[in-house]
């Protein structure tokens, strides 16, 4: 495994997890629900495009996936380096 | 039993629930007080942290602005959930292993200076207070709708409750408090919705509903809603919209606004743990997700009913007669939230979109009577009559229509909604307690975040360091009573801008406190004075950018430029314009900083100290 107790380690992984985070979080409001929405005008769903579903309900979906999954990778962060609440 | 009675019923058991929640969760010392002792688990912090979020504007409001704006209202659903990612891993493990009470306690540490947390504070007390004014004003409509009494006896009602469990029980009291509210707003929010659902689609989910077969007509019910209001010379519910800047820096802003709103941050000061903090974000997004995923069906079904109760034969057909309306209107005209003006004499009522017709006809008249440039008022009438009689290939003008004559307010639609579609009384009786769980649930927190602010960060950190616990104690419930009273006083006498501040409270939280909170956890090298020059940047380019458009501190003609569009800076509407000032504070902050001494040691050890999840303990006083 990576170095433990490394803090600059722990703090680089969180960072990193946390930047790709947050580009699924962009691209699904900003991306899917705002400006790509034109390209898929083409997807259809339920009378409507795929682009207003994210806008409207799919990202809040999204960002809830995202918060868990965060938590649950920073939760083994925690303990792989280390740094974990005892 | 009468609607009364019913809806009486149904709000007093729900005070007496929040009444005894108050006397089992006393508070006994500040912790508790401030923090809730820092021993709530995620789970009922998550569902309390919902209730306290959702407000009047949540719960009232939003479903009122989907239904009005279709697509281009999705922002509301985009930004007050997206502010959750933020908050989870920007934001709150690391402030709860800062472990203090405040929000402006974490900023006058960090930044090692007492002006900073000052700014903190001042920002805190300027976004809560405009929010609490929402709150009681949303209060006082349920009350005076629901109860039939005056606006201010409703208020003096609800401000005795919120005290009540407020002041006794601080966070510990509020806390709970908020789980019985989220259960009973949840339910008065979900029944009607299942209901109408139910009679529009046949689908028992109205989040599903939103996207499946209208039974009347057999087409998917977004593509009959686009029909019908095309048909009435709106914009399709589902059309893109052209400004998608805007659009983006809209949503930003309420997202950033939302993770740096103070009463929201310091939810997350009262778990136990870090990893709490983390699932405590996510347990709340679940909880508000509930109300989220049903909104935008009521919006649209609201809209789809509202049409139909119009036009009971198809928008093609004669609308309905006045004096056949449904029992719902004549009790909402006397509110004075619905209006009703027949220009065409018809006795009917014509509800579409008029391309500004009949809004010009008024202003002429009110230039004819009371004085005014009646020139260029006829100018403008005459230009919307050429627009209007041209609209849907001139039906409007071949039916004899002279304009809308219909306006009906975007806040009743959840509240109005059980009558709409003619659900029985006690559904109604629901809907008020729910409008009222929702006001003071926010209310109380709100005033939480004030009166801690004030109490802790201003009397204890400046005024009087030696104050004891309990002296403290005393100190922060009566800050919380002055601030209900005077909360109370304001939802009685709304300031006349009062839906304009909510733009701020949003703009300031986005474009001060966020950034200072995040620099502060992610960069060790941002200064004290890079940090006091950030947040002024934020602070001030938002205030003067929203006072430009909307008048200098909200005075009616001290406006430098009319609020529309072509005015605007690239188009960037002063509601979007927080993410604009978040901007400028992190470039301000930064040059700032390198241009001077790095921070001390012990601080850049104290960030140091903040990312790492070991030893948080819980939440401790100085």
């Amino acid at each position: 495994m990576e170095n433990h107790n490394d803090p600059s380690g722990y703090w680089r992984a969180n960072v990193r997890l946390i930047l790709g985070s947050l580009i699924i979080w962009a691209l699904c409001s900003y991306g899917f629900g705002i400006l790509l929405r034109p390209l898929l005008a083409g997807i259809r769903i339920g009378g409507t495009d795929l682009g207003f579903w994210f806008a409207q309900q799919g990202s809040i979906g999204v960002f809830i996936i995202l918060i868990f999954f965060y938590a649950w990778r920073m939760n083994k962060l925690d303990k792989q380096y280390g740094v974990d609440e005892e | 039993m009468s609607q009364f009675t019913i809806n009486i019923i149904f709000v007093g058991l729900s005070f007496a629930l929040y009444f005894g929640i108050a006397i089992w969760a006393r508070a006994g010392s500040t912790s508790e007080f401030y923090v809730a002792g820092g021993g709530v688990h995620p789970v009922v912090n998550g569902m309390a942290t919902a209730a306290d979020w959702m407000s009047a504007a949540s719960f009232i409001s939003m479903a009122g602005l989907l239904a009005a704006g279709g697509y281009g209202a999705s922002t509301y659903l985009m930004g007050w959930t997206g502010g959750y990612v933020l908050l989870a891993m920007l934001l709150a493990p690391y402030l709860r292993k800062f472990g203090k009470f405040t929000v402006p306690d974490f900023i006058g540490d960090r930044f090692y200076s007492k002006t900073a947390a000052m700014i903190a504070v001042v920002c805190l007390i300027i976004a809560s207070t405009t929010y609490v004014i929402g709150q009681m004003t949303g209060a006082g409509v349920a009350f005076s709708r629901f109860l039939e009494v005056e606006n201010t006896t409703g208020l003096i009602i609800a401000a005795v409750v919120v005290f009540f469990y407020a002041v006794l029980g601080g966070m510990k009291g509020i806390t709970y408090t908020q789980v019985a509210q989220y259960v009973v707003l949840m339910i008065a929010y979900t029944i009607p919705a299942v209901f109408i659902s139910l009679e529009l689609t046949g689908n028992p989910i109205p989040g599903l509903g939103l996207f499946s077969n209208h039974i009347e007509s057999g087409v998917p019910i977004l593509t009959k809603l686009d029909q019908v209001v095309t048909d009435l010379g709106f914009t399709a519910y589902t059309a893109d919209v052209p400004n998608k800047l805007n659009m983006v820096l809209f949503t930003l802003s309420l997202m950033i606004g939302t993770a740096g709103l103070p009463h929201v941050i310091i939810r997350f000061f009262t778990v136990p743990k870090v990893a709490d903090a983390r699932w405590t974000a996510g347990w709340t997004l679940v909880f508000i997700s509930l109300l989220y995923f049903t909104a935008p069906a009521v919006g649209a079904m609201a809209r789809l009913n509202l049409i139909d109760t119009i036009y009971p034969q198809g928008v093609e057909e004669p609308a309905i007669d006045y004096d056949q309306r449904p029992d719902w209107m004549r009790t909402w005209e006397d509110t004075g939230l619905i209006k009703y003006t027949d220009l065409n004499n018809d006795g009917r009522i014509q509800m579409y979109n008029d391309s500004g017709l009949g809004a010009a006809e008024t202003a002429l008249a009110s230039a004819q009577t009371e004085g005014g440039d009646v020139a260029a008022a006829t100018t403008a009438v005459e230009t919307a009559r050429v627009a209007h009689d041209l609209e849907v290939d001139g039906r409007f003008a071949d039916a004899g229509w002279a304009g809308n004559e219909l306006d009906v307010n975007a806040d009743i639609l959840v509240l109005a909604n059980p009558e709409i579609a003619q659900l029985p009384p006690w559904v109604i009786g629901l809907i008020a307690a729910g409008g009222l769980a929702a006001a003071l649930s926010t209310a109380a927190g709100l005033l939480l975040a004030i009166s801690s602010a004030i109490s802790h960060d201003l009397i204890k950190r400046n005024l009087n360091p030696n104050i004891s616990d309990k002296g403290e104690l005393l100190v922060a419930r009566i800050t919380m009573s002055v601030a209900i009273v005077v909360a109370t006083w304001l939802g009685i006498n709304p300031p006349g801008f009062a839906a304009q501040v909510v733009a701020l409270a949003f703009g300031i939280a986005g474009a001060s406190l966020f950034p200072a909170l995040m620099m502060g956890i992610f960069s060790k090298r941002v200064n004290n004075i890079g940090a006091i020059a950030g947040m002024l940047t934020g602070l001030i380019s938002i205030l003067v950018y929203i006072f430009v458009f909307k008048g200098w501190f909200f005075i009616s003609g001290t406006a430098n430029f009319p609020d529309t569009a072509d005015y605007w800076l690239f188009g960037i509407s002063p509601l979007s314009f927080g993410a604009i000032g978040a901007l400028l504070n992190f470039i301000v902050a930064f040059i700032v900083s390198y241009a001077t001494k790095a921070p001390p040691l012990h601080i850049q050890e104290l960030v140091e100290s903040v990312r790492s999840p070991r030893g948080a303990g819980g939440a401790i006083d100085h």
